[in-house]
């Protein structure tokens, strides 16, 4: 007789909608008419997150201790993991707003069949005439349903499925793009090479750790670590492959080198997507590995660690400096950011752990917010980019050049934005932790990091608007909300951080 | 830990006479046979069933290829779950019926997604 572990159906339904929704979501590909398809995959996959949502915040108020692991095992809902869980939610509703966006070119930001030939007849009658794919929204749904399975496992085994749930349907909605397909189908292929390799490596960790713990659960894990019998250098080494995978997804520094052609290639709402819900996920799941699993290894795995996210910060401001492209340089501030999100990790405990709740829930907001806008400033060709297109943007459009020029001083962290409270907080944890070393590299790197921004902003605001100046195109509704929801959470959070700092305060507590 | 080890020392020995065995053949022939080097034309060519070989080995599939493989794939992996399935299903009880069941459905929505998008079909 086989005995089925008892589930706890109010802890997991989250997932179980977003599954559920994303699997209905291909029924309405297959059966709904095309012109009516775009709608409705949107107000479904949205009900669906507000759904989850719900279920979320009603299970936030009775998880205790005793009833947070369920599911033999697998799955712990404890008040971080529903933290967590509850900013995926906000931050892929508001990028799923801007996936929905109609009004700025016919069909929307994806092409509708990525298997034509680039350049070939067929391709040119499609970007003319055919409705963008709306097969985003269920592959969106089962990334961010994976993602909140991600930050909620309980062994290893569990976690490394949930990686893969999240990314495959990541690297598929990166060769989606409408524009520029080449550079998104080359974006694609990097990242699902690259992807696959971190994940073999994190699959190789997880073998060695479970030969030292003979074990993949977090709870064993620990306990052997603290027994400390037989061949440490195991868990050492488990570790450290562990570390590789989630490095790479968080795109920290030396496993970064996939961010800026990703960004770059994917469609500018998938970017979004995944600097705001990629980076919350997998720094959902490294804390989680870090804090309950091998928390007993703190001493060896902090230097290297530390030295990791030292070279994050410089290797991301540095080469900010010199690109010359948006995306790319959003990109390599989000490499930045990934290392002073690590150093809040490494500053360990309850005020750590808070810092790096509320930094990742403020950076996804305001990201997405600036992607937003990028997809704004087009000219025929679709979204104009380059740097040198941005000059004298806010002669002729100075509202959305006011915006960005707020969100990039958010980015460099001034005062009264998100960015300067997330990063006050991580570095405050880290020196508390005995991290100084550390805020130090932070600091410089946020100073370097500041020119690129200032660049931009400057570019935007003092040069005269030339001849190949883009037009702002007029942001639909999706669109607006979604900027305008970014840019008011970044102020809000910034003037008044007390409520989310409050709440990430309050779920700052793994359960073993 | 050694004795563990040793048990593969008979293995390794066998290895030994193998490797010796080839080599020593290889050898014996080199040093008994005549030695006439002789570059004929065409001598080193690959031979092909008496045509002379057409150049480029490269060519391109078709992309539905691919998409007939991938749904082949995926049914294959499919029964071999059922496998070890239909053996326990009958005294595991009802839970393991639907979770089969669902199982099932999910691919099977997979299923019916390609239908309506007419990638059955052969164009």
């Amino acid at each position: 007789m086989v005995k089925l572990p008892p589930m706890d159906y109010a802890a997991i339904m989250p997932l179980l909608i977003l599954f559920g929704a994303a699997c209905l979501g291909v029924l309405i590909e297959a059966f709904v008419p095309r012109r009516a398809r775009n709608i409705t995959q949107l107000l479904f996959s949205l009900a669906a997150v507000i759904a989850a949502m719900v279920f979320v915040v009603k299970r936030a108020g009775n998880v205790t201790a005793a009833n947070a692991i369920t599911a033999g095992g697998a799955i712990t809902i404890d008040k971080a993991a529903l933290f967590l869980q509850g900013s995926l939610l906000v931050l892929a509703f508001v990028s799923l707003l801007i996936f929905g966006e109609r009004t700025l070119e016919q069909g929307g930001a994806f092409v509708a069949q990525a298997a034509v030939t680039v350049g070939s007849e067929k391709d040119k009658e499609q970007a003319a005439k055919s409705l963008g794919s709306t097969e985003v929204y269920p592959l969106a749904l089962f990334s961010l349903a994976g993602m909140l399975l991600f930050v909620a496992a309980n062994d290893l085994l569990t976690m490394f499925v949930a990686l893969e749930v999240f990314s495959l349907p990541l690297y598929l909605l990166c060769a989606l793009a409408r524009r520029k397909r080449l550079l998104s189908q080359e974006a694609a292929l990097k990242y699902f090479l690259l992807g696959a390799y971190a994940s073999a490596f994190f699959l190789f960790g997880v073998a060695l750790v479970y030969g030292y713990a003979k074990a993949v659960d977090f709870a064993s894990i620990h306990t052997a670590a603290a027994v400390g019998a037989g061949n440490i250098t195991l868990l050492i080494t488990g570790l450290g492959l562990l570390a590789i995978g989630l490095l790479f997804k968080v795109a920290a520094a030396p496993f970064h080198v996939w961010t800026p052609d990703v960004y770059q290639g994917a469609p500018t709402p998938v970017t979004a997507f995944m600097a705001a819900c990629t980076k919350a996920a997998a720094f959902g799941g490294l804390i989680r590995v870090l804090y309950v699993g091998f928390d007993g290894l703190g001493w060896q795995f902090t230097p290297v660690l530390g030295a990791i996210a030292a070279l994050t910060v410089m290797v991301g401001a540095v080469l900010a400096v010199t690109q010359t492209d948006l995306k790319r340089l959003l990109a390599y501030s989000s490499v930045a950011n990934a290392g002073y999100l690590l150093i809040g990790v490494l500053a360990g405990g309850q005020l750590g752990l808070q810092s790096v709740l509320f930094y990742l829930v403020a950076y996804g907001l305001t990201v997405i917010a600036a992607f937003a806008l990028i997809t704004l400033v087009r000219d025929a060709d679709g979204e104009a980019t380059h740097l040198s297109r941005w000059a004298g943007l806010g002669a002729r459009s100075p509202l959305f050049a006011g915006i960005f020029t707020f969100l990039l001083l958010a980015f460099a962290g001034i005062p009264l934005t998100s960015g300067f409270m997330a990063k006050l907080s991580v570095f405050g944890a880290a020196v508390d932790g005995g991290q100084t070393w550390l805020v130090i590299f932070g600091v410089i790197s946020s100073i370097i990091l500041a020119f690129p921004y200032l660049r931009v902003v400057v570019m935007m605001w003092l040069s005269e608007p030339g001849e190949s100046t883009p037009s702002v195109s007029l942001p639909g509704v999706l669109t607006s909300t979604a900027l305008g929801v970014g840019t008011i959470a970044t102020l809000v959070l910034g003037v008044a951080p007390g409520l989310l700092l409050d709440l990430a305060d309050k779920a700052a507590a793994f359960i073993r | 830990m050694d004795a563990y080890l040793s048990s593969y020392a008979t293995i390794g020995a066998l290895a030994l006479v193998g490797v010796v065995i080839i080599g020593g053949a290889f050898l014996v022939n080199r040093l008994l046979r005549p030695r006439r080097p002789n570059a004929a034309a065409g001598k080193r060519d690959t031979y092909e069933c008496g045509l002379d070989p057409v150049p480029g080995g490269w060519a391109q599939m078709h992309i539905r290829y691919y998409l007939y493989a991938y749904l082949y794939v995926l049914f294959a992996v499919e029964a071999i779950f059922l496998f070890p399935w239909a053996v326990v299903y009958l005294e595991a009880g009802r839970a393991v019926i639907v979770e089969m069941a669902i199982f099932v459905g999910v691919l099977a929505l997979g299923l019916l997604y390609a239908w309506r998008k007419r990638a059955l079909t052969w164009q």
